[in-house]
């Protein structure tokens, strides 16, 4: 029989190392699949775990898509140390796309610099408010926020559905279920600032709000707040912390980076909004906060290698005729095998002789 | 006699501490035998190896001359060894015999458990109700219940650990009746105390921890307090206590305060009224259960009340929030140590920041303060004796005795104008818990005043001014301490709230 026993102190070194760990123990893991599936294993790994970080190309690809991971990511993390579980960071990245991009199109035609701005603040408003229904439910009837905030990603995605099929269908589109292109209208496209390195304005906007959740966690009351109502709600009370007031914010807050990262993606790599905009980076931006120990510096670096992923399967889809599900099934294995060395780096496993 | 128990040079290591060393000690067959050491001192997992919760590095324990080691205690309890926690593992929610029922490896059906549930109350004069909830019963009576638990697989050795800190007098009469009547009946128990009067009323040997050896035992009938407490913590015990008494003006007011409880099986407060003026040391006894969390809960701002339920200098404050209160001087701190007081896995210097913040100007502006933060922390540690290796340290590595002297310190050393604190020297070894009575003292003589919530009627009558206790939600009304009898506190646990001396009111 075995048994997990709690270690008494931690090692500090494996918790930073586990991440590492995980990714390893993914590719040695995936190889036997490959090899399983008739594919040989050492390309197939090379092309989806290190070519997206060495070749220049995908090189620019990388932070294009790990910038909207590791925003939501963010957000995310915040209530997570909270022990507020937002789980329909989709259901706000399309809201928040959905609402910047009405007023990008209600503005079409008209010319300035603050186009841009005022829909990321409408993308933010738009995420937050979406974020905030969980949050008021929750503290008003004690209902889950995991399930209400699920739940509200399939009610944002046929309320975009029903939105590009009416009124943000493109007016000249032929009828297609899509909006106008925002991204190739100078007011509404996100410009580029690092365009070899794939970062455009949204990833700028991404680092300087990362730098700003670091302090607020590290070095704020609020996020000391934070992480003690996740650590001990029961403290946190005795501390002055009103439980609704940092559930109402961590929602809020995650919803509003989700629909920022919405409109980013929106005016940059989509362009326009259609039925098939959301890529599941809501989802992913969960296993992103936990492989990044719900850390502002650990997030940044998962976020770049889930965005690998993405890229190298995309590649691997077309080189190696991959089933595109095997993505998934990689970023789910990588949270798994996360999870399991984090008992493993809190517990020890004990072998229980039989009683003599 | 014979020896029933015998251990044989037993350690146990954990990371960086002994928590035993080589410890022999033998217990005899009926025999009550007091194990007596400070917190850390290494009672706990002495007891936890006996019981087959711990595994000894080295050594050997022989029960009647067999060798013993309980791989678990499953195989302890088969062996003839039981135990009964300090904190109960009851199920609210169900009734004495079901939860009975739960712990036993093979259980009779309901009928004949619930006769056999009977029949062992009455010989041992426990009076126990198979049919009533745990829900509705008070810590006493849980205490019988897993008292009988234990005796239904008629143990050779009977373990209890600190068992009279949730007693009343009188119940604590009861169970020490019943402690004799199983040593008449030949069965060993192994006593762990801090208090001193208990063992020696009761043991007839004891044996002396101090940094996991032994240092002595003796037969506690041919010794006092202060030398049982002299062996404990190896020096003089200092208790000069200050005991003029000159209140000032009234700075804390509760007017006819009601508060209904949050929790199902809480005690809601109905008219609690008292006046506490500047340099009173307010002490308020009872019986666990009787509303002491509610009305810290009240005066801590963690529940909201009516505004002039709370008169602080003045002012109702009864709407006000934790941290309002605290700029306004009234500090508290609550029993449970870990989770309420304190945050296990922060830090010592994130918990000294937990409440410290406000008055201590930890965090001007929303910026957390670090340098002034760790200061803090350091000045408590250093204040009040906290043994720790840093403050950086989790709270929960702590032991319960240095938690409990840093949070007493965290709050005194805000110099409060009120303190209200729920069960100071709760699980405290007896030189911690003076050194936190005598900073209360203190603090009272510089003119703040204090509400010490107690259930441990010796301290109360050591540091109180003033004496009121909480039944049934209800307080009585506070009077001198000086020259109450237990007869007159006995009257208020009852529930008198006028107490003895009818003829001032």
């Amino acid at each position: 029989m075995l048994r997990l026993e709690q270690r008494q102190q931690p090692s500090k070194l494996m918790l930073y190392l586990t991440p590492v760990l995980a990714v390893l123990t993914t590719m040695a893991v995936g190889g036997l699949l490959f090899v399983a599936l008739g594919i040989a294993p050492g390309r197939a790994i090379y092309l989806l775990f290190i070519d997206p970080f060495v070749d220049s190309y995908n090189l620019s690809q990388l932070f294009v898509k790990a910038s909207p991971l590791i925003l939501i990511a963010m957000g995310l993390s915040i209530g997570f140390r909270a022990g507020v579980w937002n789980i329909g960071a989709e259901g706000q990245f399309i809201m928040g796309a959905l609402a910047g991009g009405a007023v990008g199109l209600a503005l079409w035609g008209m010319t300035g610099w603050w186009i841009l701005p005022l829909m990321a603040v409408a993308a933010a408003l738009g995420g937050a408010l979406w974020g905030l229904i969980p949050a008021l439910l929750k503290i008003r009837f004690n209902a889950s926020e995991i399930l209400v905030s699920l739940m509200l990603v399939y009610v944002a995605e046929n309320f975009l559905a029903q939105m590009v099929q009416g009124v943000l269908r493109a007016p000249d589109g032929m009828g297609f279920p899509e909006s106008r292109n925002l991204g190739r209208n100078e007011p509404t496209a996100l410009p580029d600032v690092f365009p070899a390195l794939g970062i455009n304005a949204g990833g700028v906007t991404m680092l300087v709000l990362l730098a700003l959740a670091f302090f607020l966690l590290q070095k704020h009351a609020l996020g000391f707040q934070i992480k003690l109502t996740g650590d001990s709600p029961r403290a946190a009370r005795f501390a002055g912390v009103k439980p609704g007031v940092i559930i109402a914010l961590c929602l809020g807050v995650s919803g509003a980076a989700a629909g920022l990262a919405g409109l980013f993606e929106l005016t940059g790599a989509a362009g326009k909004l259609t039925i098939d905009f959301p890529l599941g980076y809501g989802f992913t931006a969960i296993i992103v906060a936990f492989l990044g120990r719900l850390n502002p510096v650990g997030i940044l670096l998962a976020g770049v290698v889930l965005a690998g992923t993405y890229i190298g399967g995309e590649n691997a889809q077309f080189m190696l005729k991959l089933p595109a599900a095997a993505v998934t099934v990689f970023q789910g294995m990588m949270l798994f095998f996360l999870l399991g060395f984090e008992i493993l780096i809190n517990y020890r496993v004990k072998r229980l002789r039989r009683a003599v | 006699m014979s020896v029933l128990l015998e251990v044989e040079s037993l350690s146990k290591s954990y990371p960086g501490v002994k928590a035993n060393d080589e410890v022999s000690f033998a217990i005899q067959k009926g025999e009550i035998h007091a194990l007596l050491g400070e917190n850390g001192a290494g009672k706990s997992t002495l007891v936890k190896m006996i019981y087959g919760l711990v595994k000894p590095d080295s050594g050997a324990m022989l029960l009647e001359g067999q060798p013993y080691a309980p791989p678990k205690p499953s195989m302890a309890r088969k062996s003839g060894v039981s135990m009964v926690f300090q904190h109960f593992s009851l199920f609210e929610a169900l009734t004495v015999a079901e939860n009975i029922t739960l712990g036993m490896d093979d259980a009779p059906n309901r009928r004949e458990l619930s006769a056999k549930i009977r029949a062992v109350s009455q010989d041992y004069g426990l009076p126990l109700d198979p049919d009533r909830l745990i829900g509705d019963m008070s810590v006493g009576e849980r205490q019988r219940v897993e008292i009988i638990r234990c005796l239904l697989q008629n143990p050779r050795l009977f373990i209890m650990d600190e068992p009279t800190s949730v007693l009343t007098p009188q119940e604590v009469e009861v169970l020490f009746g019943t402690l004799r009547q199983l040593s008449a009946n030949g069965v060993a128990i192994l006593y762990i105390s801090h208090k001193l009067d208990e063992i020696l009323a009761l043991c007839d040997h004891a044996t002396i921890l101090r940094h996991g050896k032994v240092v002595a035992t003796c037969t506690p009938k041919e010794e006092t307090a202060t030398s049982l407490a002299e062996m404990m913590i190896g020096g003089e015990l200092d208790i000069h206590i200050a005991t003029t008494f000159s209140p000032g003006a009234v700075v804390l007011q509760l007017q006819g305060l009601d508060m209904q409880s949050k929790n199902p099986f809480g005690t809601s407060l109905r008219g609690v009224s008292l006046a506490l003026r500047k340099g009173e040391i307010l002490g308020i006894g009872g019986v666990a259960g009787n509303g002491q969390d509610e009305l810290l809960a009240a005066l801590s701002g963690e529940e909201k009340i009516a505004p002039a339920m709370i008169e602080l200098a003045g002012e109702g404050i009864g709407g006000l929030g934790p941290n309002e209160r605290r700029e306004r001087g009234l500090l508290s701190a609550p029993e449970e140590r870990l989770g309420h007081a304190a945050a296990p896995v922060m830090s010592l210097s994130q918990n000294a920041f937990l409440t410290g913040r406000i008055r201590k100007g930890l965090a001007p502006n929303g910026v957390i303060n670090a340098r002034k933060t760790n200061d803090f922390a350091r000045e408590i540690v250093k204040a009040f004796d906290v043994r720790t290796p840093g403050v950086q340290v989790a709270a929960k590595a702590l032991s319960g005795g240095n938690l409990q002297k840093f949070v007493i310190g965290r709050e005194v050393l805000q110099a409060p104008e009120v303190l209200v604190v729920n069960q100071p020297t709760w699980g405290v070894d007896a030189a911690a818990a003076a050194a936190i009575r005598q900073a209360l003292r203190q603090l009272a003589a510089d003119g703040a005043a204090v509400i010490v919530i107690s259930q441990d009627l010796d301290e109360l009558m050591e540091i109180s001014d003033t004496f009121a206790v909480l039944a049934e939600g209800r307080l009585s009304r506070p009077q001198p301490a000086e020259g109450l009898t237990v007869e007159e506190i006995g009257l208020m646990m009852g529930g008198d709230l006028e107490g003895a001396n009818h003829a001032e009111a």
